[in-house]
């Protein structure tokens, strides 16, 4: 197990460095010269000049890697060129709004998919596992955003219960916080939790087939019991995988929904960032992103061999 | 019956985007100051955005965006993801090494993400989030086609035209590239509406299509500000998107059915 993990975790460094190295290429290199990006076709070229001496962006680009990359590494993405902190602290600053937004989605998400995909699977063919499908589809077909403004219409416009964007702040209590990310987390859980319902659904019905299942049902054991040890257990590797790459999704979908209920979070950041041509933001922003989805295939990995202890991957 | 009513939804989808070149019920940028944010109405059936323009046109003339859309985005994902594939599947060692840390890293970034990175630096419009969603593509066609290499590389049918002396172009375009396709067909169908859900959302975000197209997603950004006054602006744009994909999906669901009975 131990050589497994050392293989997956030197992949996943590897895996970073290329992350870095892409968000480095296109921010810094395909633009040709990310000053006049920055200043706009209307700046000046002494005060493009400037800002090149200022950002370093005379140097030659390896040099620019890994001065931006050693930075990184030791916590340090630059400074916005709009707010004038530096960037680690933003991304900081916006966390308590999209961290706790990403992990009520993904409660939403699993405990609605895992219920309903093993009520399937154990109603197959029934009319339970129909309903549910159908669910599932509707589900997947209706996107986050869209379900974020029918929430808003219904609960904010037309019963008045919530209101229909903006984040309370921690500050005032933990229900008010709470209540300003319900709705946006109900509408990006509960749509990808449909993807899940019928992975689910599908991985139980494979091990349902199994003999041993059928064996422990034979010797008496409670359905309970046959569907939770015998069954559920040995479903969960492809469950865990698509749940693992939905989570992902959930980490994009988070940029849209704060959009849709004007949420403070890392999403909204980027985008203000975008705007205002703050390129270190957008940097910071994309690297601390995609660096976390790299970092939840990783952990995804791990999870295997602690799921399926036959797994050594020799 | 699913494969049936996605043929039905996207011959639907289709036909729409046809007839919507050469007819549409009004003119999707014609704007009408005295008919604004009406609700459903004979003349117009799903009611007038904020500029009094025919949401019914404007949402039968987004059905191109779309499909365009859906349809570039998932070429350039399945062409750069085959060709990193064939690559990593067929040569392996330190090449598949290093192509399968560049796909890890690639899964980093879902569409919105690169979309966001590229909004940066270049103009956003309907070729970023082409190329912005073909890119989240990538992993997905890559591993698939790795995996059909490596699996067919040694095998005897294979092993026999390499003994035979056929060249490496000819063994991967002629003996192995072809059998690795059915998997390839049935992941460009289940992608196709996964990319028209990205671009819509990429429009909405504003980093898609760009105002006076009709897109779909543009649409819904520009009708949450009227929620209050037209809650239908929000109701159809929304609903052709939720349409078309539930369509697309159960035909992927269909032809996967046939060409991959193992997986049905």
């Amino acid at each position: 197990m131990r050589g497994y993990i050392a293989r997956r975790a030197a992949a996943f460094v590897v895996t970073l460095l290329v992350v870095s190295l892409l968000v480095f290429v296109v921010v810094r290199v395909l633009p040709g010269d990310p000053a006049l990006v920055i200043i706009g076709p209307d700046g000046s070229p002494e005060a493009a000049a400037r800002l090149r001496e200022a950002m370093g962006l005379n140097r030659p680009i390896p040099v620019q890697y890994a001065e931006w990359l050693g930075g990184a590494l030791r916590g340090d993405l630059g400074k916005s060129l709009q707010y004038d902190v530096p960037v680690g602290r933003l991304i900081v600053s916006r966390l308590p709004v999209t961290l706790p937004l990403a992990l009520m989605a993904a409660t939403l998400m699993v405990v609605t998919a895992l219920p309903l995909g093993l009520f399937a699977a154990r109603h197959h063919r029934r009319v339970g596992d129909y309903l549910a499908m159908v669910v599932s589809q509707i589900g997947i077909a209706v996107p986050g955003f869209w379900a974020g403004l029918l929430l808003i219409l219904l609960f904010s416009v037309h019963l008045g219960w919530v209101q229909s964007g903006g984040f309370a702040g921690w500050s005032t209590g933990l229900w008010p916080g709470i209540r300003s990310l319900l709705l946006p987390a109900v509408a990006l859980g509960l749509f990808q939790a449909a993807v899940l319902v019928r992975a689910t659904r599908s991985s139980v019905l494979d091990v349902l087939r199994e003999d041993y299942v059928r064996t422990a049902r034979a010797k008496g054991v409670s359905e309970l019991s046959a569907l939770g040890k015998h069954t559920l257990r040995n479903a969960l590797i492809p469950i865990v995988t698509v749940a693992g790459l939905q989570l992902g999704q959930l980490a994009a979908g988070a940029i849209i929904l704060e959009s849709v209920f004007a949420l403070p979070g890392l999403g909204r950041l980027a985008l203000g960032a975008i705007t205002a041509r703050d390129l270190p933001v957008v940097q910071g922003v994309t690297l601390f992103v995609a660096s976390s989805i790299v970092f939840i295939n990783f952990a995804v990995d791990l999870l295997y061999v602690v799921l399926d202890p036959r797994i050594r991957y020799d | 019956m699913t494969f049936a009513t996605g043929v039905a939804i996207t011959a639907l989808l289709i036909g729409t985007a046809v007839l919507s070149l050469v007819y549409t019920p009004s003119d999707p940028l014609q704007m009408s100051i005295t008919g604004r944010l009406q609700g459903p109405s004979g003349p117009h059936p799903f009611g007038t955005d904020q500029y009094g323009r025919d949401v019914l046109s404007r949402v039968m003339r987004g059905t191109i965006t779309s499909i365009a859309v859906g349809v570039i985005a998932v070429g350039i994902g399945a062409v750069l993801g085959m060709l990193i594939g064939i690559l990593s599947g067929y040569a392996g060692g330190v090449l598949d090494e290093g192509f399968m840390r560049l796909v890890d890293a690639i899964q980093g970034f879902p569409a919105i993400l690169s979309a966001l990175l590229f909004a940066a630096v270049f103009t956003p419009g309907i070729a970023l989030s082409m190329v912005a969603i073909g890119i989240a593509f990538v992993p997905a066609f890559a591993r698939l086609t790795r995996a059909g290499f490596l699996e067919l590389r040694e095998r005897e049918f294979v092993v026999a035209a390499r003994a035979l002396g056929a060249a490496d172009r000819r063994l991967i375009t002629r003996h192995i590239l072809p059998n690795t396709l059915p998997p390839l067909i049935v992941q460009a169908t289940t992608s196709f509406p996964v990319a028209i859900l990205a671009e819509a959302g990429l429009a909405y975000l504003g980093l898609g299509t760009q105002p006076p197209h009709p897109s779909w997603g543009l649409m819904l950004r520009e009708a949450q500000n009227f929620l209050s006054m037209n809650p239908w602006f929000a109701v159809f744009p929304g609903g052709a998107i939720a349409l078309t994909v539930l369509g697309l999906n159960l035909l992927g669901d269909g032809l996967r059915d046939l060409l991959d009975p193992k997986t049905a």
